[in-house]
């Protein structure tokens, strides 16, 4: 049976060209799963509309 | 003189400068202890004798000639594979880049290292391409524990942690994204040091993720820790991200002064939490002996973490993709799986980590207007065994490769300057980790230097050689 997240890894794959090996997919599942949870933990956290990213650059 | 495992680089670096060693005696007595003790610490990758012998004869004529020759004369030392070494193909722990073709020129660092006298004697294992807390490598086998050979060393800077923990060399570079310097710190009971982000040139070393990469020295005392950082301090413009507004601030000569003066509190709230009683125990000894009774909470340290583990795992992603469509198969297989799914995190997730990024700053730098140091753990636990998949904390049981790093990431993600100092328990040591505001890396060598001096930080001697 298909997971949830299955049918967006495989869109992702074909946009980016992305190979993924069946035996691979329960790994990369499992791994997206939690990338996902905590990127929502960042997610629920409220900022402010002016706050600036912190990535240091300077030419 | 003979050169003995026991010396510190001053001392090597004195005894040598002195003429009562010579500097290929010094190089000569390293190269002997990785011969004897690496086939089973597996710390080293690459072995550069003729090099050393060479630069150490080259030490040795100056001296002969009455020359001035740097603090660090004739003293071994070795770097994480991810630095390049001049001649050898940079691999970054991966079995992928051993195709790339040999490094023109060192990196800054070791050019840096070895103006000052230092002798390079070789390049040492890690994690595949950084993305590591254990020490284990599916391509060149795991680098061992000093203190037990069944037990991980760390990562992802492995090798680093067991060349100096086993006393093969006093000195080595490693990396940290998100605790690579200080997770080996931590279980191979060493000292080591992550600056504040931007303070130490990155220039020609393999990056992970360019939000967060630092690198930075261990060493078995804090003198020998200042002593590398100081000599490595400076502006770069082959790193975009080093600073060009700090002059060089050295820190020897102010590790003896008296830290009375300092405002020291320990870490609240997730520091205390997923600990086992050892991390606790060490915590404790170091606020009793520092007098530091005040905690002090850090808010959303968690979800810090959280926002790190996204930024890394994007970033990772971007960074390797072309090698990921074409040579999958050639990666550990639990890279690679990590960094697919990394490539699948939406954008505006990435952009909402960095922005909160720029908000924790903000308050970690309320935070230290009214405290100057923050005691935390390093580590949750003491070494695990290699390939130990879950430990159970708090209860829960809980991956070991993802967790290691549960106490250092909220810290390196807003680029604080860290001391890891070793508390020397039994039976396997552990790693606290002295905190202070950016730039102020002079404070938490001078706080790990008061420890050492109190007998409460030690690098024990290496129990499983």
């Amino acid at each position: 049976m298909a997971e949830p997240l299955d049918d967006y890894i495989d869109a992702v794959s074909k946009a980016l060209a992305l190979p993924i090996e069946e035996a691979w997919r329960p790994a990369v599942r499992a791994n997206l799963e939690v990338s996902l949870r905590l990127g929502r933990m960042v997610d629920e956290f409220a900022l402010p509309d002016e706050t600036e990213p912190a990535p240091i650059f300077t030419a | 003189m003979t050169s003995k495992p026991e010396m510190t680089a001053s001392e090597i670096a004195s005894a040598v400068a002195g003429g009562k060693m010579s500097a290929l005696d010094a190089t000569e007595a390293a190269l002997a202890r990785i011969r004897q003790h690496d086939t089973i610490l597996n710390s080293f990758t690459d072995v550069t004798a003729d090099r050393a012998r060479a630069k150490a004869r080259a030490i040795d004529a100056d001296i002969a000639a009455g020359k001035e020759v740097g603090p660090l004369a004739g003293v071994p030392f070795a770097v994480k594979n991810l630095f390049d070494v001049a001649g050898l193909s940079t691999r970054a722990g991966s079995k992928i880049n051993r195709d790339l073709a040999p490094a023109k020129r060192d990196a800054t660092l070791i050019e840096r290292m070895e103006a000052a006298g230092a002798v390079l004697v070789g390049a040492l294992n890690m994690g595949e391409y950084a993305y590591d807390f254990t020490g284990e490598n599916v391509h060149d086998g795991p680098s061992r524990n000093p203190h037990d050979t069944t037990r991980m060393t760390g990562g992802s800077s492995g090798g680093s942690g067991s060349a100096v923990g086993g006393a093969l060399v006093p000195i080595a570079l490693g990396s940290d994204t998100n605790g690579s310097i200080r997770v080996p710190s931590s279980f191979c009971g060493i000292f080591g040091l992550k600056p504040t982000y931007g303070r130490l040139s990155r220039a020609r070393s393999f990056p992970f993720v360019a939000s967060l990469d630092h690198l930075g020295p261990f060493a078995r005392s804090v003198t020998d820790l200042a002593l590398a950082y100081d000599v490595m301090q400076g502006p770069d413009a082959d790193d975009s991200a080093c600073s060009t507004m700090r002059g060089l601030e050295p820190t020897l000569p102010l590790l003896a002064n008296p830290v009375s003066d300092l405002r020291i509190a320990v870490a609240g709230g997730h520091f205390q939490k997923n600990v086992f009683p050892e991390a606790v125990e060490a915590v404790g000894r170091v606020a009793k002996a520092l007098g530091a009774t005040q905690v002090v909470d850090i808010p959303e340290a968690s979800r810090a973490r959280a926002a790190a583990y996204v930024i890394t795992t994007t970033e990772g992603a971007s960074l390797h993709l072309d090698r990921l469509r074409k040579r999958p198969n050639d990666f550990d297989p639990a890279v690679r799986d990590r960094l697919i799914a990394g490539a699948m995190v939406p954008a505006p997730l990435v952009d909402r980590a960095q922005k909160f990024r720029r908000w924790y700053r903000g308050q970690l730098a309320e935070i230290f207007k009214s405290v100057d140091v923050l005691l935390a753990p390093a580590t949750p636990c003491t070494a695990p065994k290699l390939g130990q998949v879950n430990f159970n904390l708090d209860g829960v049981e809980l991956p070991v490769r993802a967790n290691i790093g549960i106490h250092t990431q909220p810290i390196s993600f807003v680029g604080l300057p860290v001391v890891a100092v070793p508390v020397p328990l039994e039976p396997l040591p552990i790693g606290v980790q002295i905190i202070a505001a950016p730039w102020r890396e002079d404070i938490a060598l001078r706080v790990a230097h008061t420890l050492e001096k109190m007998g409460v930080a030690a690098a024990p001697a290496p129990r499983g050689l």
